[in-house]
Parts: C-alpha cells; sequence; structure tokens
C-alpha cells in the first residue's frame, strides 16, 4: 500500500508446535503506525500464540519477529519487550488497591532517589489521560471504584504513557457495554491517527470493519487472508474464517428460525415470574413479571446492570429476591437453591463458563453428566465410569464435542467445546426450561451455530421453554420473543421476528421512548 | 445433523491438523493415542514418589542391619497406620480447597474422652465407667460432631477454616488436658487398643485397618457421586453449585468424615502406644505431619486434585525416614530438624516429578 515505511512491528513465517499440534505455520503478519490490523480467526486457529509470540511470551520454532526492521530482543527480557509492545488482555491486569495515576507508572514512576514523586506522577498521569482523550477517568482515584471500561483505559494509558506505540488489544471489547465499545472504536481511531500501530484481535467481524484498517485472517495455524477492509464483506471474511462450511453455518441458523411463531402460541405456559422484585450486584429487579411457553424460546436483552442476569439467574435458583415468585410447571423455585431448582427440571448455562460453567481437572463426561448423577448411580451410589461414559457420549455427539475420550480433563479442550459441554450439561437433564446466560460468549462460529441450534431444537423437538439471557445480537436468530429490561424493569418486548437490530438496541439504550409493544 | 457432523470434522482437524485431509477417523485415532500417553503419564506421576520410597528403603538397609528385618518393616506399617487415617482426613479436606487444623485436636482429645470415660477414677478416669465399646463409638461420634461444628461455622456462618479449625484444635487440646489435669491414662480395657497394638501373626492389625480405610475412602472418592461431588466442589464451587450439586452440604460432610477419620486414627495411636498422653495430637504437632504427608503425596493445597493412593505413598515415606532416624540414633535435639529439612527437599522433588500437578 502507500505506507512504504518500516513495519513498527513485524511476525515474519512464524511457526510453532505444541506437541504433535501444529498451532501456526508459517505465517507473516506486519503492524505499520498509523494502521490498525484486525487479527480473525476461530477458536484454536492460532491467534492467542501468535499473540503471545508477538509479545514474547513464547519463542517460534521458525520465524522471527521484528520491531521496526531490528531483531526482537531475547525470550526472557521481559523488560526489553515491553518497551516495544504492549498487551491489553481480555483481564484487567490493573492493581486494584492503587491509584490510577500508580498504575499508569507501574514500576516506572518518576522518582526522586527512590522516592516518589507524587505531585510530578500525577500531574503526568492526568497528562496522558487528557492527551488520549481519556480525561473521564481520574488519575487520582482508586482503581477498585473504577468500571470495567475505564480500567482498561488506564492499561492503555500505561502502554501509552512509557511512549509505546504499538499496541495489541486482545478482544477488549468483551466486558464492554455498547455505548463504551463504541468510544473505545473512537479512542482507537484517535490513537491509530496518531500514529499507534494496534493488532485488534476479536470475535466480532463488525467491529473489525468498524476499526480496523486491515485483517488477517487465520484458520488452522495458516494465514489465509491479509489485505485491507475496504472493499471486503463480511460474507467473504466468514468464508475465509470457516473455509469450506459457510454454508453449514447459514444453513443451522435458519430452519430454527423459520419455524418460530407457530408451535409457540400452542404451548403451556412453563416458567411464570410473577412480580419479582431483588437487589443483586449484578443489577436491580423492580417488579418483574414474565412468562415463557414450552416450545418457545425467549431472550432477555438488556445493558449491563439492567437485570437481565439477576433474572435470569433467579429463574434457575441462583439467585435471591424480596419479593414475588418463579414457578416452573406449578413447581415454585427457590431462592439461592439451584439444587432443587434443578430438580424442578430447570437446566442452567452459567454466564461465565470459566468461573461457573464447569470444573477443568474433571472428564468432559464427568462434566457433562453432572447435573444427573443421581441417575446415574446405582443403589450404593455408585456411578461407574462406564456408564457414566455411555450417558454422556450422546450429548457429545448432539453437540459435537471434539475430545480424545471422555475421561480427557475439561480443561484441555477449547473455549467452544468447553461451552458445548456446559450446555450439554443442560441438555442432560431433559429440561423443562433452559436459563442460557450468553450461551455463545467467546466461542467460534461453528460452535455457535451448534449451540444455538441446540438451544433450539431444545424447544422445538423437546418441548422445553428457552430463556436466553445475552448480549450477542446474534443469538436472536432463534429466538421468537425478546423481552428487553431497563432498570430492572421490562420496557419493550418484541414477537415478531427477524428483530430489527436498530430497534433493539434502541430499547436497550434507552435512546426512544420505550418500544413498540410495551408489556 | 449432517451439518452438524460436518462441523466436528473440520473442528478435529482444527485441533489436530497434521492430520489434514486424512479425515476424521484417523484424526480421532490420533486424539485417542495422545489420550492414552497422557493417562500412562499421569499414573507415572501417581507414583512419582514410589521410586523416592524404594531409594530410602535402600538407604535404611545400607545403613542399617535392623531396618530391613520383617519384624521392623511391619513396625513401620503400624506406626505408620494411624498417621495414614488420619492424613486421609485431612486430604478430603484439602480437596474440597478448605483445610482442617483441629483434626490434630481431635486426634488427641477423642480418644482421651473415651478412654476418661471408660476407665474407673483410679486410673485417672472419670468413674463413670462406660462401656469401652460404647467409648469406640463415642470416639467417631466425637470427630463427627466436631467436624460438624466446624462445618457449619465455615460454611453456614462464612468464617474462615483457617482461623475456625485453629480455634478449635486450642480448645480440644486444652479440653484434652482438662478432663485428666494433664496426666497420662495407661490401664486401658482390651477393647480400646486392640486395633492399634494388636498383630495378627507379623501383621499389625492397624495396618490392615488403615488399608482397608485408604481403600474404602479412594473407592468412594473414585465411584460415588458424594467422591465425585468432593472433586467437582474442590475443582470448581461455582461449577458444582451450578449443576445442581448441594455445595454446602458436600462440604459439611467433609468436615465430619475428616473428623471420623482424625478420632480413627486417634484411636489407632492410643492403642499403638497403650496409652493415652495429654500431648497425643495438639502436643506432638502431628497436624504439621499430616500436612506434609497430604501435600508430598500430591493432593493439592488448592482442592480439586487428590487421591488416597498419593496418601499412601506420602505417608510411607515420611514414616521410612522417621524410622531411619530412630534407628540411627540421631542426637535427639536434631531429630526435628532433619526430619523437617527432609520433609523440605520431599516437598521439592515430589514439585520436581510431579511438575503441574502439585502446583494448581
Amino acid at each position: 500500500m502507500a505506507n512504504e515505511d518500516v513495519p513498527a512491528a513485524e511476525a515474519i513465517g512464524i511457526s510453532k508446535q505444541f506437541g504433535s499440534t501444529v498451532a501456526l505455520r508459517g505465517v507473516s503478519v506486519s503492524l505499520r503506525s498509523g494502521r490498525c490490523l484486525g487479527l480473525v480467526g476461530r477458536n484454536g486457529a492460532g491467534k492467542s500464540t501468535l499473540v503471545s509470540i508477538m509479545s514474547g511470551i513464547y519463542g517460534a520454532d521458525r520465524g522471527e519477529v521484528r520491531f521496526e526492521g531490528q531483531p526482537a530482543p531475547a525470550l526472557g527480557d521481559v523488560q526489553a519487550w515491553r518497551e516495544r509492545i504492549s498487551t491489553v488482555f481480555q483481564h484487567s491486569m490493573v492493581v486494584p488497591q492503587l491509584t490510577v495515576a500508580e498504575n499508569v507508572f507501574l514500576n516506572t514512576q518518576p522518582a526522586r532517589s527512590g522516592f516518589l514523586d507524587w505531585r510530578t506522577m500525577r500531574a503526568e498521569a492526568k497528562q496522558v489521560l487528557a492527551e488520549w482523550g481519556f480525561g473521564n477517568v481520574n488519575a487520582n482515584a482508586l482503581c477498585s471504584t473504577l468500571t470495567v471500561e475505564q480500567r482498561q483505559l488506564v492499561e492503555i494509558a500505561r502502554a501509552l504513557a512509557a511512549g509505546r506505540r504499538c499496541l495489541l488489544l486482545d478482544e477488549p471489547t468483551s466486558a464492554l457495554e455498547r455505548a463504551e465499545i463504541q468510544r473505545l472504536f473512537e479512542r482507537v481511531r484517535s490513537m491509530v491517527a496518531n500514529g499507534v500501530a494496534v493488532l485488534y484481535i476479536s470475535h466480532h467481524l463488525e467491529e473489525v470493519f468498524e476499526v480496523c484498517d486491515d485483517v488477517a485472517v487465520l484458520r488452522d495455524g495458516e494465514l489465509v487472508m491479509s489485505r485491507p477492509t475496504a472493499g471486503l464483506s463480511q460474507d467473504e471474511l466468514v468464508t475465509a474464517m470457516v473455509g469450506q462450511d459457510t454454508a453449514t453455518i447459514a444453513g443451522i441458523e435458519r430452519p430454527g428460525a423459520k419455524d418460530n411463531g407457530q408451535r409457540a402460541d400452542h404451548g403451556k405456559p412453563c416458567l411464570v415470574v410473577e412480580h419479582l422484585a431483588a437487589s443483586s450486584p449484578r443489577g436491580a429487579l423492580r417488579d418483574v413479571s414474565l412468562e415463557v411457553r414450552h416450545g418457545e424460546r425467549v431472550a432477555l436483552l438488556g445493558s449491563l446492570g439492567a437485570g437481565v442476569a439477576t433474572l435470569a439467574r433467579a429463574a434457575a435458583g441462583c439467585e435471591s429476591w424480596s419479593s414475588g415468585r418463579i414457578e416452573v410447571e406449578g413447581e415454585l423455585i427457590v431462592p439461592l437453591r439451584r439444587d432443587k431448582a434443578l430438580k424442578a427440571g430447570v437446566g442452567y448455562v452459567p454466564e461465565d463458563r470459566r468461573t461457573e460453567g464447569f470444573v477443568r481437572l474433571l472428564g468432559v463426561g464427568e462434566n457433562a453428566t453432572m447435573s444427573i448423577v443421581d441417575r446415574l448411580a446405582n443403589a450404593i451410589g455408585a456411578v461407574m465410569p462406564k456408564r457414566r461414559a455411555a450417558a454422556a457420549r450422546p450429548l457429545a455427539e448432539r453437540l459435537s464435542i471434539v475430545s480424545a475420550s471422555m475421561s480427557q480433563p475439561l480443561g484441555e479442550l477449547s473455549g467452544g467445546n468447553q461451552q458445548k459441554v456446559t450446555v450439554a450439561r443442560a441438555v442432560a437433564i431433559k429440561p423443562k426450561l433452559v436459563v442460557a446466560m450468553t450461551p455463545t460468549r467467546g466461542v467460534d462460529v461453528a460452535s455457535k451455530a451448534v449451540l444455538l441450534a441446540t438451544l433450539s431444537s431444545l424447544a422445538l423437538d423437546d418441548g422445553a421453554a428457552v430463556l436466553i439471557a445475552t448480549d450477542d445480537l446474534d443469538d436472536l436468530v432463534i429466538c421468537d420473543r425478546v423481552v428487553v429490561l431497563r432498570r430492572g424493569e421490562v420496557v419493550a418486548e418484541f414477537t415478531e421476528p427477524p428483530f430489527d437490530r436498530e430497534e433493539l438496541i434502541g430499547a436497550i439504550e434507552g435512546l426512544v421512548p420505550s418500544g413498540s409493544v410495551t408489556a | 445433523m449432517t451439518q452438524v457432523s460436518s462441523d466436528k470434522e473440520t473442528t478435529a482437524l482444527a485441533q489436530a491438523p497434521s492430520q489434514e485431509g486424512g479425515g476424521r477417523a484417523a484424526a480421532e485415532a490420533q486424539l485417542q493415542q495422545i489420550s492414552r500417553q497422557a493417562r500412562a503419564l499421569s499414573l507415572l506421576r501417581e507414583a512419582s514418589l514410589l521410586p523416592a520410597v524404594v531409594l530410602l528403603v535402600v538407604v535404611g538397609a545400607i545403613i542399617s542391619p535392623v531396618f530391613f528385618t520383617s519384624a521392623n518393616l511391619w513396625g513401620i506399617g503400624q506406626q505408620a497406620s494411624s498417621l495414614a487415617v488420619i492424613t486421609a482426613g485431612e486430604a478430603l479436606a484439602l480437596m474440597i480447597g478448605s483445610m482442617d487444623l483441629s483434626l490434630g485436636g481431635t486426634y488427641g482429645f477423642a480418644p482421651m474422652l473415651a478412654a476418661w470415660l471408660v476407665v474407673p477414677a483410679a486410673d485417672f478416669g472419670a468413674g463413670v465407667k462406660l462401656n469401652a465399646y460404647l467409648g469406640i463409638v463415642m470416639v467417631l461420634v466425637l470427630g463427627a460432631g466436631v467436624g460438624l461444628v466446624n462445618g457449619l461455622l465455615i460454611v453456614k456462618a462464612r468464617l474462615n477454616a483457617f482461623i475456625i479449625t485453629l480455634g478449635m484444635l486450642i480448645l480440644l487440646a486444652g479440653c484434652q488436658d482438662g478432663v485428666v489435669k494433664g496426666q497420662t491414662i495407661s490401664a486401658l480395657p482390651t477393647a480400646l487398643w486392640y486395633l492399634g497394638f494388636q498383630f495378627w501373626g507379623p501383621v499389625p492389625v492397624s495396618l490392615v485397618a488403615a488399608v482397608i480405610v485408604l481403600i474404602v475412602v479412594g473407592v468412594f472418592l473414585r465411584y460415588h457421586r458424594a467422591g465425585r461431588a468432593v472433586y467437582a466442589v474442590g475443582g470448581n464451587a461455582e461449577a458444582a453449585r451450578a449443576a445442581g450439586i448441594n455445595v454446602d452440604r458436600v462440604k459439611i460432610g467433609v468436615y465430619m468424615a475428616a473428623g471420623v477419620l482424625a478420632a480413627l486414627g486417634g484411636l489407632m495411636e492410643m492403642g499403638r502406644v497403650q496409652a493415652i498422653t495429654a500431648d497425643q495430637g495438639y502436643g506432638e504437632g502431628i497436624i504439621f505431619v499430616v500436612f506434609a504427608s497430604a501435600v508430598i503425596g500430591g493432593v493439592s493445597l488448592q482442592g480439586g486434585r487428590g487421591n488416597m493412593l498419593g496418601v499412601a505413598t506420602g505417608v510411607a515415606l515420611l514414616s521410612v525416614v522417621q524410622n531411619i532416624l530412630d534407628l540411627k540414633n540421631v542426637n535427639n535435639y536434631w531429630v526435628e530438624a532433619v526430619y523437617g529439612l527432609v520433609i523440605l527437599v520431599a516437598l521439592a522433588v515430589a514439585r520436581l516429578i510431579g511438575g503441574s500437578r502439585s502446583q494448581t
């Protein structure tokens, strides 16, 4: 392209192998200052390996990393790598007990003969924050009082303050709300305009189109596409990511959507929520009522703290509430008694699979059947591994879980497969109601299709009521109805798929006066 | 359905890219082989301490002619058995990601209380002359009771396990001292010492009992739904809760089981020395040895990992070391120091061999 400069950072012919698995094969990418390169690929395509190699966490088997044309520092020289490139990870790396200023200058504080120069540090932190348009972050505030968005800015500011002009953003929007994402995009654009080179890793393709100048696609460890985003269509990008089976994905998502409407109306009520009020750190609820019928697939939408998570968790028996009632087929759900809700037939896919979804050290089969041990156990309560594997295998088949065996520890599998196992557990109980929270977060496109198809078939084929609490509008393709919460109240309900994204976002953000069909 | 299986194929290929074009069968065969290798490796790690134990036995045989006699080896077995039983209890508490310091107190107080209630007043008893078999039941019930109290305070009242069980440890040790005013009860009826002292031929009964306990606990952990729940709760309590496991009940059950095992271990130790002193348990600092043997045996302090084979090897290792030190007549003032050093070396070695196993 027009840019003839030496790249700010480049990876040249990188290959990397872990045991018998080839993670990367001769991958070359280059980051140029003033451009944002999107890096996309399905889970297991090699994105994180490439990021780790480019930030000096592992060495490559073959190939090299160069910064401004110079060879990269030695592998163990963390300081030297940090001076050249900064990675902002998905999980926050700020120290919550310290102030913003201290975090910005963590380990590089201005000091006079070893003593911190607080005044200079605060002033410089303020200046850096203002300079890059992060003025809404108070340099004197404790990081523990900041929002997720602000913490992320502190991390970015840390990199910029140290004069680094090469940033790797690893799924930076995964914890942000919509408005925050927009602001992040603006900031990324302005950083890029000021000559920073950015590598932007994301699962969300529309983000790539929005902020990236170029896009590189990894598939099975190989670079299959690298070109400017201008003139590229979303379909082309998806094809590159998925290879030959793009048709498959479209095929799985659509039949579910076509069917809806007809059967849903005939089902009897399964989940009945009446006048629920709750206060929870996840968001309060004020007098929420909701009904989900057998065979119906309902999505709950709302921004963070709007009460979506609280309502979904309450229906699964994981939350407490102060008034109101929840029934599943006439059976009362008891606050904070997940075990009783399970017996009442409520399958549950928790919001964060890492902290709530599964036990890393236990096998695929054991994780998948954890909800049905009572059924698998014999008279003395013993669960024989053979019986467990036999119960797990059809689940693995139904969700196309790929593992070496039913006893392979789940921690060793890819995120998509872990999420499938978490969903398998809800499927295993032959649920009357399934509460799925962000069921497709952080998984690759193909897994997403399987997960959505499975949830959909639970409703259409098995007659379960399906309640999906999500922030990913793609999940709505399988839904018959969308209920939007804002500040703990139902503000809008959409009953006619396909749903209009702009109307939905408007209702979520409260941009338009409460929506089309008010509940 | 066809789309689903074609997806499966591509994902399998993504994970085993060297099989490109080889199709799903080949990719899965390769995955299966990797898993077999992994399992063989993990078995090797499970037994990683066995060479160390064997090495110690050889060292023992070289430095002391008495060591490699059957009487001495069975003797080691008898000495190790009470430690093995209480360590099994501690291992359970560690595996749910908690700990129980009070096991050291139960180990002394439960047999002391039973002996005090059983023996006549003239032998420092309480004078109530409880039936000796009821006394044994008392020992176990007390262990379960202490565990229940610990469990309720930790799980229901959400108090810190370290502080609660520390307080309980000191309380129990104080009671142990208090009921007999620091005296030693040695005039025990047969029922109270049989398990710890008797031999069947060359075989100590206590060793048989300890092996049975470890096997029962081990099989329970491996195959029983409640045993599997222990691993699930220890590995990720939130996930276990989300899967419908009653986490609180599992935890309280583990504290109770640990208490029972500690009390049983104490009963065996009382039998072995044919007496119960005010020092047994807390006074001799048994809890530190218990922690050391559990961790040397590969039980994770973070929870979710550990098994009874590991516990057995950890206990065997420390018991053989203890025996060698006894036989070599190491200066009494330095015995503890040498023992401590061995523990540190054993932990370092276990970490090296076990790799990530003991790390998490």
